[in-house]
Formats: structure tokens, sequence, C-alpha cells
């Protein structure tokens, strides 16, 4: 039997509204005790002793939102090198898109997502299926066998299905089975060859641009399709003001529907494009300050469910071309923390409101027993300083990626643990 | 039985089961019950509709269907025409109407009737004056088959009531599933639907069925198991994504089929896709599959209704002057 004893500790649980110092204790990989009084009569003698130094100890996070290149464009990330980063940043759970070369659109490649992931991630990772083959838009995939197979949900990822009617069908089929659908929210007509959000900046910058609207129109839609079929709906993430008010309105007449934010959409603004810095093209575009600052205030309103990373590694190549032609897509797995826990440094929102969207509530929209603390769950634990600074640096990112949108900048709250199944797989001393 | 031929039916055409009182559906299996020991003998011609004509007029091809009518009237003596008619490129109500004129100036007494157009069969029923069998009106009904399902079920279980019978597949599509569920309901059975969502109409329990999309619940404690063919162009991603996952959820093999009562029969109105909505296992064993005698049923019944039908008709023919 192997004991980890988690000592001088802060622990915070969201499922819970736990805040307390306190200590936990390990067994076997899963959690076997844990509260202010444990270890008051002593730590078991064969236990190993970690001094968490008054940190914070928590679920792992669960990042919902995560692209990587493998299969097919391993030069950007494969599973491994982005479950270091996620380890890194405190991510113990990382769910994978399908928008990947071939399509995760079959039962045989969810499953080769899982033994590669199994053979080779240092954390969990959770795979989601195409929702249309090949993410044509056209015709669905096997939604039935590709739950059985492991794929906890379906989306054709940064595609938005055009088709109202497929997408009917689809969400239609996906109640069948109960199975979640990830929506991404964006008319590809009207946002074609856009590189940044229509206003005033993009026509001083001269870049071609598409309006908000082109999100609230899929929102819309969606919500209406939702209404009509019942099914499990998520919105991968939006970034206006205008779509978060219509999923409010949706919550509110009792539909099934949540939504997540990007970490980019919380810190970044339309401005911060800058003289054109291609690693702040992402998908959707940078918004304006007001939608911004309605992203920040629907995460303190608990109007947005969850905050992603949008992990989207682009090689250097694909990045170094004039902002037009730049691929979209930022890395962010060992900036979820960090930016996040920005709100709570800004006294936007409480530590454990922030941490539930990143931890309990993820959990709850997928069906994980994890992301909270409870006696026999797995140890899946982060152990962080919400206050100590640090500058963001390339070059020590775990990702095999660079296109960090955050370079250079400080931010508050270093993750100094992570562990899966009770063992570590990330520590920040190790690395210093 | 009621009187050897007074009259069945309070209508000059069967155009669904919809119109049908119990007294009907009742005078009719009756009627047919009796054409099943006929036709099981060696003298199985009559003369009962000697010198009346049937023309068989389907827009949408079918075998079965087809040759079960041609046999049915042929067996009471009928004169039997069987009209090619192909699908035409020009509006299809006007042709209907048209072929509709053409046929009656022939003065066919009994006219049975297949089109792809929900309504095809009413439309005639209007525009000529003899009588209008439906044989199948695009998804809306198919009175015959339902009443040989009835017929091989009250055959072989005596009575409907109380009786559980899951409907299962393309109910969406499905002009069989549609009468079913309104004569078997009718007739006291408690029918339930089982289907994946994309393949259940808007508001379908407006009929009073019971609706599952999870076969295992659907099937559980079952009397009767009526499959339903899904069209092959329904399952490469429209309505459902593969028939390999049709068949993994709603295909009908032994292992789902457990969940039915012990004795439970299987239906299926034919031609069945093996392996994707019916597994041969199950189709091929005759410890529960009645498939086979469904269609010895449709016969009888199809007998049954021309009678019954031509009890209506003057004796001179209906369009005698």
């Amino acid at each position: 039997m192997r004991r980890l004893a988690f000592t001088n500790a802060r622990l915070l649980d969201a499922a819970s509204s736990l805040d307390t110092p306190g200590a936990l204790l390990v067994e076997d990989g899963r959690i076997r005790e844990f509260g202010p009084q444990l270890f008051h009569d002593g730590i078991p003698d064969d236990a190993d002793t970690i001094d968490c130094n008054g940190w914070i100890l928590a679920p792992g996070l669960i990042d919902m939102r995560v692209f990587t290149g493998e299969p097919g464009s391993e030069h950007r990330e494969t599973l491994e090198s982005a479950s270091r980063a996620a380890a890194a940043g405190g991510i113990t759970t990382m769910v994978v898109m399908p928008n990947t070369e071939p399509v995760i659109d079959e039962p045989s490649l969810v499953d080769f997502i899982k033994r590669r992931a199994a053979a080779t991630a240092s954390v969990r990772v959770l795979p989601m299926a195409a929702l249309t083959r090949r993410l044509a838009g056209e015709s669905m995939t096997e939604i039935g066998l590709l739950t059985e197979a492991g794929a906890v949900a379906f989306t054709d990822g940064d595609r938005t299905i055009t088709n109202t009617r497929v997408m009917r069908l689809a969400l239609a089929y996906a109640s069948t089975f109960g199975a979640l659908v990830v929506g991404h929210a964006e008319d590809p007509e009207l946002s074609e060859g856009a590189a940044m959000n229509e206003g005033e900046f993009a026509t001083r910058l001269g870049l071609p641009s598409a309006p908000p609207a082109a999100e609230t129109i899929i929102v819309e839609r969606d919500i209406r399709l939702v209404e009509l079929t019942g099914a499990r709906y998520h919105f991968g993430q939006i970034s206006t003001r205008a779509a978060l008010e219509a999923v409010v309105a949706a919550k509110s007449r009792g539909l099934p529907i949540t939504c997540g934010v990007s970490a980019c959409h919380l810190a970044l603004n339309e401005l911060d494009v800058g003289s054109y810095l291609t690693f702040r093209k992402v998908k959707p575009p940078l918004r304006s300050e007001a939608d911004r600052e309605a992203m920040v205030e629907g995460v303190a309103a608990g109007e947005i469910d969850v905050i992603v990373s949008s992990h989207d590694p682009q090689a250097a190549d694909t990045k170094r071309q004039t902002f037009a032609h730049a691929a979209f897509g930022a890395i962010g797995l060992e900036t979820l923390l960090p930016v996040t826990l920005q709100l709570f440094h800004n006294e936007k929102a409480g530590l454990l409101h922030l941490l539930a969207t990143l931890t309990s509530t993820p959990a709850r929209i997928l069906g994980l027993e994890s992301g909270r603390l409870a006696r026999g769950l797995p140890a899946d634990l982060v152990l962080f300083d919400p206050d100590e600074p640090f500058a963001v640096d390339s070059a020590a990112l775990h990702s095999r990626a660079r296109n960090t949108p955050f370079e250079g900048q400080t931010f508050q709250g270093r993750v100094h643990q992570t562990y899966v199944d009770g063992i570590r797989v990330f520590d920040h001393a190790a690395h210093r | 039985m009621r009187g050897v031929d007074g009259p069945i039916l309070r209508t000059s055409h069967l155009l669904g089961t919809e119109q049908l009182s119990i007294d009907e559906i009742t005078g009719l299996l009756d009627l047919a019950g009796s054409y099943v020991g006929l036709n099981r003998t060696g003298d199985r011609k009559h003369a009962l509709l000697k010198g009346r004509t049937l023309v068989n007029m389907f827009f949408e091809a079918s075998t079965r269907t087809q040759s079960s009518f041609e046999l049915a009237a042929k067996r009471l003596g009928a004169d039997v025409l069987n009209m090619s008619v192909g699908t035409s490129s020009v509006s299809k109500g006007e042709t209907l109407l048209d072929t509709a004129a053409t046929l009656n100036a022939m003065r066919p007494d009994i006219l049975v009737v297949r089109h792809h157009d929900a309504g095809a069969a009413e439309l005639l029923s209007r525009k000529v004056d003899c009588c209008v069998v439906n044989a199948g009106d695009g998804a809306h009904e198919h009175p015959t088959q339902a009443l040989l399902d009835a017929l091989t079920i009250r055959r072989r279980r005596g009575s409907f009531e109380g009786l559980i019978v899951a409907i299962c597949g393309d109910i969406l599509h499905s002009r069989v599933a549609r009468s079913n569920i309104i004569l078997l309901s009718k007739l006291g059975a408690q029918v339930r639907l089982v289907a994946p969502r994309t393949l259940l109409p808007a508001r379908v329990e407006c009929f009073g069925a019971e609706i599952h999309t999870d076969m295992d619940r659907g099937l559980a404690g079952a009397d009767i198991v009526m499959m339903l063919r899904l069209q092959l162009e329904r399952m490469s991603g429209a309505f459902v994504p593969s028939a390999r996952e049709y068949f993994r959820f709603y295909g009908l093999d032994r292992e789902k089929l457990r969940r039915a009562k012990p004795g439970v029969l299987v239906m299926h109105p034919g031609p069945m896709n093996r392996g994707i909505e019916i597994d041969s296992a199950v189709a091929d064993n005759i410890e529960f599959s009645v498939i086979q005698e469904q269609v010895e049923m449709g016969v009888a019944l199809r007998m049954a209704v021309l009678d019954a039908l031509a009890r209506g008709l003057p004796r001179d023919g209906r369009n005698a002057p």
C-alpha cells in the first residue's frame, strides 16, 4: 500500500464549497481522507509526506477544449507534449477535439486516441468525437457506437454545421443517446476570409473582419434547435455579450444548454492585436472591450459555466505570416489557471466560484465523477500558490508549440505540483 | 360470424384504418378467417367476383402487395388488370387525376392503388365511380397490412385486450406503423413505439402510444414485436449514421428479444433487411417468427376486403348505366 500525506495545505473544493486549512491522505492513488482535523494524531509512519507550504490543494483542472496535432500533425503537438503542458498548468484531464488527420469520426479512432494517451500521456485524455463525418457537416457520425468506444461528447470542433436540417437531425439523434453536443458558433459564410473582429480597429488596420453577429446568429439558431430536439448542448466557447444574453435567456427557459469561454477572451480584446500580432489571431476573434467585460461578468455571475484553454498549437511557419494569412489559434494549457486567477485578483469573482468553472462544473457537464475532493476518488490534484507572480516565457513552456498570446505578460498564480492517480506528473521545483 | 353475405363495410372504399369501426374490423377479420380455411383446401377458386374487374394501380413498385391483391381477386373469380404506371415528371396531382379519368372510362369495379404521396387514394376515391382500396399512400396508411397483421395476431393470441405490441424502427416514414398504431389501439392492444428520435415523427404521442428510444426498455414484457423496414437511403447519415450502428441499437437479435415476454411473436411487413433491422436467427426461427404467416394471412384478408366491398356494388357493376 502506497500512502501519500499532504500536510499544511489549504484545501479547496468547489463541489462542497470547502475552503479550509487541512491535510489530505492518498492511498493507492485514491483520496482516502481529508479535512482540517486529519493527522491531528500524527501522520502515518509509512506515508510519504508532502508539505504544501500553505498553498492551495484542489481537484486537478478539467480543460474541455484542447486541440492537439495527434494524429496527423505531430510536429505541432502530440498527446504526450500536450499532456506535459497540461500537467504544468495543473490540468489533470484534457478533453481533446476531433479535428485531426484523420478526423476522429470512427470508433476505432476513438480507441486509438485512448490507447495513445494511455501509452504516452501523463494526464487523463478524454476524446470528443466528430458530430459529422470528416467534419463535413453533411452526415452524422455513429454517436451510439462512438459513445460506447469512449467519446465523451460530439463536436465538429472549431467548425460550425451550416445545414440547419443536418444540425437538427444530429441533435435529435444525439438526444436518443443522451449524448452531449458541443457546438462552435461562427457563421462560416459571414466570417469567410475574416482575420479579426469587425469594428473601428479592424478598419484602421485594414484587415478583413467578421461581425460579432456571426456568433449570435448561430447561437440563436442552435438554441431553437435544442428547443426542438431536447438535446444536451454546450457552446464550446462564446465571445460576445449578445451570445451570452441569448444563452442566459435559453437557460432561464429551462433548456439543457451550457457554455464556455476561453481564457484568451477573458484576458484580451481586439486592441491586443496591436501591430498585427499573429499569436493573437484566434477563433473566434478577440472582441471589443465591452464584449470582454461581458465575458468576465458572465463568469462572475455563473452564466458562463466553464473556462477553457482552447489550446491550439500552431507551428512557427504558419504564424510567421501576414496577419490575414497566419493560422488561427493560441496555446493555453499552461496559462489557463493564472488567467482565470486574474478574475480573483481583480476582485471579479471568488476563488471557489472560479475553481468550479475549471473542475466541478466541467465534470458535471461531461458526466465525470472527478473534479472534486471526495473519499475514494482518484487522487487527481493540483497544488498551487494563487499569489506568486511570474512572467510568461514561451521558451520555458512545455508545449511543443510556442504560440502563446501572453508572452512576457505577468500573472499571479503558480502551479507547484500536479498529481494524477496520486502520481506526481509535474513538479515546479524540478524545473527551476 | 354475421350473416354470410350481409354488409360489413359502411363505405364503398377502404382508405385507412382511421375510419373503420370495431364492428367493421371484426367483420373483416371474421370473413378473412373463413378464407384462410378455404385457401388451405384444394378448392381455392370461387365465383363470387365473377364478371367483376379489379385494377391494380401501383405508382410505387411492390411485388408482394400487388401479387397478394391479384391472387386474392383471382381466387374470387375477378378479372385483374395490372396497370404499369411509372412515376412521371409532370405535376403529380395532374397526372393522377388524368389517370383517374382514363381509368374511370374503363369501368372497373375495384381500384387498388399505391402511391408515394399521402392522400392519393383519397383523392382518387373522389374522382372515380368504383371502389378504391388504399394499398399504401406515402407515409400515411396501409390499411390491408394492418388488418392482415391483426388477423395474424388474433389467430395466434385470440384477443387483443391488454396485448403489448412494440412497433420498432422507421416510424417516421412508415404507413404500416401508422395503420397498425391506429388499428391495434382500437382493438384494445397497448402499442409502444421504439425508434431513435430521428425516426419518430413530431408529436407522435398524439396516437396514444408509449414512446421509447431505448430498445431494451421498449421490448420489456412485449407480447408482439413488429419490426419495420429501414430504407437503405435512410441509413447513410441523414436519419441514422450507419447500418451497423442501427443494427447494434435497433436491430432485433436474440439478445434484445430476450427482454420480451416468453412466447413473443415477431412480425415484419417485408421485405426484410437482414442484419439491419432484423437478425436472420430471429427472422427464420419459427418458434416466434410469424413473418411467413403474415404473407398467407395477407391473401385471405384481401379476399375478405374485396368480398366486403363487392357486397356494396350494384349487381350489374358499379358503373352500369
